[in-house]
């Protein structure tokens, strides 16, 4: 690679435009201009200095702000029309997406479902887009922050006159007892926190440089950030399942290998009492209605012990009682059990008494546990249930045979057999709620409802995830990047000695208001004056 | 204490009414004396005053957070007016960075609106929901609240310079959306002004209506219905009849509600130019007239640099954060998610166009503009319009 040799004597690479080290113009087209570019010390970024290869092509085209300003903007956009209806994940399932659409907005929802705006935030599409945006800020990182590195570290304290006269803040200004002058603004550049380095006379007080690698840390944090993102498509490092467990249940919790079981003991709701809480809340719970104040599960997590034989029930270890309540869940060993719903007054248990339909006499009580009913019920003197089939959440199918639609007890329906000392065979009868079907002619013997017990469920989302942790390092190295970035400037103030005059230059990556301001309160009563905005004064003339 | 905390906000809201008039007072004392080094006697009553109308609106946050038990960040009134009270703060910081009682004369109408604005929704103290019972709810609401505060004086900054740099001597596309800037700010007044009205006059009329899903329900309006439900049936007797009946899937009584405040802007503005027979920018235009252009641009750039990382705070990492600890995970995509993210992209892309594009100036100031038009459309729209977790409104 050619490099390019300044008269100052530094070799700086191919490509720079102001010298690393004294700051001379080197590129011909530079130096017509009135002032220089300083957006990145003139130095040498790859994008600027070839177009050559396909490599080149996309290098420069991912690294150009202008087009991560549209990649942003585009992202942006898009984002905002996936917020026009419900995403799918937030339409109640009542009916398939498809129609759900239609039926709710009319052909602009039908518009919208066909365009897949309904999934919008993982459509391929918006996903290449984000990762446009990731791939882009490493190549414009990279881009940038290798020769500004090299041209910040390599700069001279004494800078090429037209360097200086080329800056935007800059004054030629004639003085008298100098040297008095000198010690005063340096000693006011110190008190300002300036880093003071002295050559030949001339003077560079440089502050907050560390500020200009703010962009590219948090650059590098948004990337790391996205990677995490990226991560939780590995197999294992994301868990997501929902588990629900009726009060008194003990269920393994999945993905955890069979290692865990967790006992659900209770589920609380309250809600808000207009008497007992608060009294400032009494206005706001009458004209809602009901508040609900908790959703909590009283649990007990349990650990398997040993190895499990087959057949028989896992032996377990409590681990601990926990109330898991929202915002509060329970952890443990890289999991968390989240309370996200629950469902009320679940039909646990059914009872009937077998009975006689004439004499109405009653020969004693089935209690059925619908969730794992016996097969045969005793009930002495030669009576006896057989249960021959049941059907937790029962109806009739097309061809009006009984079936099950799930097997939560939502509507339980059963087959029963009668046995009783005179019918031996036993008598058959279908039995639902408020429904009883005798199929073969009629019996002697009834089952007689007498009561249900019922049970709350808690619904428990089960989630690992260990991304987190990256996505969460990514969002600190971010914030890091961006307050570094924002909160402090990189400042520079050149002062050289020109014969007897002294030339005074200022640079600040943003902020000029305030760097002149600096400026002003450094050299007052020095006899020095101060420089000028050669940009404003532009502006005026217009 | 609950009404003290109440009289606190309104003592409030009428200390920077005066103080608004004081800001712009300083500004026409300074006419002949241009030379004067630093604010005047008015600015510093002024500013004075702002800070006590600011100690007293902290007064109403702290005497409600007692009252409530939790920090009154929960709901559209209690939200709005935070929001006002991180914008005078935020105000009151670079009033003393920049020492300018221009600003003044347009931030405290925009936290004047805001409180006004709020003050028309549900003032009941609520109680929390079990996802809002969280230490997370003030660290994430208040932050984001600062942070959209403070680059919403990049607006106020904004608006100070395109008044004063757009050529008010000819019509122009310029000219028509800074008229579109002032005609959005007039039909917030219009909207305080007939929501006020009509709840003064207990105005009441109940509709039976048939929602989009065939369902009969009932609606009470609180101003004369234009826009009436679908197949709406006035209930109460000798009540305002809609003008026009709307289909089942828009919420007429919402497109009631922006009607009558589009209606009365209307009214409002044309008044004003018929009288004045001026623009409102052209108005507005003598009271800039001394301040710096590249002063205004940097105090707008400056409050996006402070209030960028802020705003991501509070408005991404604690809403993450406490995302994955009610809901399981921290991010849903969720409408007031998303706004919140289109936000931060918005002022990154503002950030790098200045950077890197040399947007200076002008279209700095319409880019802050628009910025806070996001901001407010987040607060606004997304709570009453598009309802998701957030939504206050439900
Ligand atoms: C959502 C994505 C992005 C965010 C949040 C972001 C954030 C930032 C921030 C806060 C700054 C500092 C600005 C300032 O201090 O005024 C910055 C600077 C910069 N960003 Fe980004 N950025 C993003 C994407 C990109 C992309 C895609 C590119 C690629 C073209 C890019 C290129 C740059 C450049 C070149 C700088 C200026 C560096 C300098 O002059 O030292 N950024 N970015």
């Amino acid at each position: 690679m050619k490099h390019v040799k300044c008269e100052c004597g530094h070799v700086n690479p191919h490509g720079t435009i102001l010298c690393e080290a004294c700051g001379r113009v080197l590129q011909e087209s530079e130096k017509e201009k009135q002032l220089v570019d300083m957006r990145y010390e003139g130095s040498a970024r790859r994008s600027q200095t070839y177009n050559k290869t396909i490599v080149d092509k996309v290098w420069n085209f991912f690294s150009s702000v202008k087009v991560g300003v549209w990649l942003i903007v585009i992202t942006l956009i898009a984002s905002a029309l996936g917020t026009i209806f419900p995403q799918e994940m937030y339409i109640p399932p009542i009916m398939p997406a498809a129609e759900y659409y239609e039926d709710q907005y009319g052909w602009i929802g039908k518009l919208y479902y066909d365009l897949g705006f309904h999934n919008l935030y993982s459509s391929w599409w918006y996903l290449v887009l984000i990762a446009s945006i990731g791939i882009s800020l490493v190549i414009c990182s990279l881009d940038r922050v290798i020769p500004l590195w090299r041209a910040l570290k390599a700069q001279r304290v004494s800078r090429h006159e037209g360097f200086l006269k080329r800056q935007r803040v800059f004054g030629v200004s004639e003085a008298s007892n100098l040297d008095e002058s000198y010690e005063k603004v340096k000693e006011r550049l110190k008190a300002k926190r300036y880093n003071i380095r002295e050559e030949d006379g001339n003077i560079l007080a440089e502050k907050g440089r560390f500020s200009r690698w703010g962009p590219y840390v948090n650059h590098i944090g948004l990337i790391i950030f996205l990677i995490g993102g990226m991560l939780r498509f590995v197999p294992g490092m994301y868990i997501d399942e929902v588990l629900w467990v009726r009060e008194g249940e003990t269920k393994v919790i999945p993905e955890t290998d069979g290692q865990y079981y967790l006992k659900n003991n209770k589920f609380i709701l309250e809600v808000y009492d207009k008497d007992k809480d608060n009294q400032a809340f009494s206005e706001a719970i009458e004209e809602k209605g009901m508040v609900a104040k908790n959703y909590q599960s009283n649990v007990t997590l349990y650990k398997k012990k040993g190895e499990t034989v087959a057949g028989q029930p896992p032996e377990l270890e409590k681990v601990k009682d926990y109330p898991i309540k929202v915002n509060e869940p329970l952890k443990f060993e890289g999991y968390a059990l989240y309370q996200v719903s629950y469902k009320l007054d679940e039909l646990s248990k059914m009872t009937f008494t077998l009975g006689n339909k004439k004499s109405n006499e009653s020969f004693g009580e089935v209690k059925i546990d619908l969730n794992d009913p016996k097969d045969r019920y005793d009930l002495g003197n030669g009576y006896a249930v057989e249960v021959v089939s049941y059907f937790p959440d029962f109806e009739f199918d097309d061809s009006g045979e009984p079936v099950t639609k799930s097997k939560v007890p939502n509507n339980p329906a059963f087959v029963f057999k009668m046995i009783t000392p005179d019918k031996k065979e036993g008598e058959i009868s279908f039995v639902a709620i408020q429904q009883t079907i005798e199929p073969f002619g009629d019996n002697e013997y009834k089952m007689n409802f007498s009561g249900i017990d019922t049970k709350n469920v808690s619904s428990i989302t089960v989630r690992k995830d260990l991304t987190l942790w990256l996505i969460a390092f990514g969002g600190l190295i971010f914030m890091i990047g961006v307050a570094q970035g924002s909160y402090w400037n990189h400042r520079r103030i050149w002062i050289r000695r020109v014969n007897d005059e002294v030339w005074i230059a200022g640079h600040t990556n943003k902020n000029w208001h305030g760097l002149k301001r600096e400026i002003q309160a450094v050299l007052e009563d020095t006899g020095i004056k101060e420089p000028e905005d050669q940009m404003q004064k532009e502006e005026n003339k217009e | 204490m609950v009404s003290l905390s109440g009289n606190l906000l309104f003592a409030s809201f009428i200390l920077y009414l005066i103080a608004t008039v004081f800001f712009a007072g300083s500004i026409k004392d300074k006419k002949g004396k241009l030379k004067e080094k630093g604010p005047n006697k008015w600015a510093k009553i002024a500013i004075f005053i702002t800070i006590i109308g600011f100690i007293s609106q902290l007064g109403y946050f702290i005497t409600r957070w007692i009252v409530a038990g939790h920090a009154p960040v929960s709901n559209m009134f209690e939200f709005g007016t935070f929001f006002a009270l991180s914008l005078v703060g935020a105000f009151i910081v670079l009033y003393y960075m920049y020492k300018t009682p221009l600003l003044g004369v347009f931030t405290l109408p925009v936290a004047l609106l805001l409180i006004a604005f709020s003050s028309m929704f549900s003032r009941d103290i609520s109680p929390l929901i079990p996802a809002l019972q969280s230490h997370w709810l003030y660290i994430h609401v208040t932050t984001a609240a600062l942070g959209q505060a403070i680059l919403g004086m990049s607006f106020a900054a904004g608006l100070i310079y395109l008044v004063k740099a757009i050529d008010q001597s000819k019509p122009s596309k310029r000219t028509f959306w800074l008229e579109t800037i002032m005609f959005g700010l007039i039909c917030t007044l219009g909207f305080v002004l007939v929501t006020t009205t009509f709840s003064l006059l207990d105005y009441k009329a109940e509709f039976n209506w048939i929602d989009k899903n065939g369902q009969q329900l009932k609606q009470e309006y609180t101003m004369p219905a234009i826009t009436g439900p679908n197949e709406g049936e006035l209930l109460t007797a000798g009540k305002f009849e809609p003008l026009v009946e709307m289909p089942g899937i828009i919420n007429a009584k919402k497109l009631n509600t922006v009607v009558w405040s589009l209606l009365s802007g209307t009214i409002i503005y044309l008044l004003f130019r018929l009288i004045i027979r001026k623009r409102v920018g052209a108005v507005l235009q003598p009271v800039v007239k001394n301040i710096k252009l590249d002063l205004v641009d940097e105090i707008g750039y400056r409050s996006v640099l402070i209030g960028f990382p802020v705003f991501t705070l509070g408005a991404l990492i604690f809403a993450m954060i406490w995302a994955q600890i009610a809901w399981t995970r921290f991010w849903g995509w969720d409408p007031k998610e998303v706004w919140a993210l289109i936000t931060f992209l918005f002022y990154a892309a503002f950030l790098h166009l200045r950077l890197s594009k040399g947007w200076h100036g002008e279209k700095s100031a319409w880019l802050a503009v628009v910025g806070f038009v996001i901001i407010m459309f987040n607060f606004v729209a997304v709570n009453l319009v598009i309802a998701g977790l957030h939504s206050y409104a439900g």
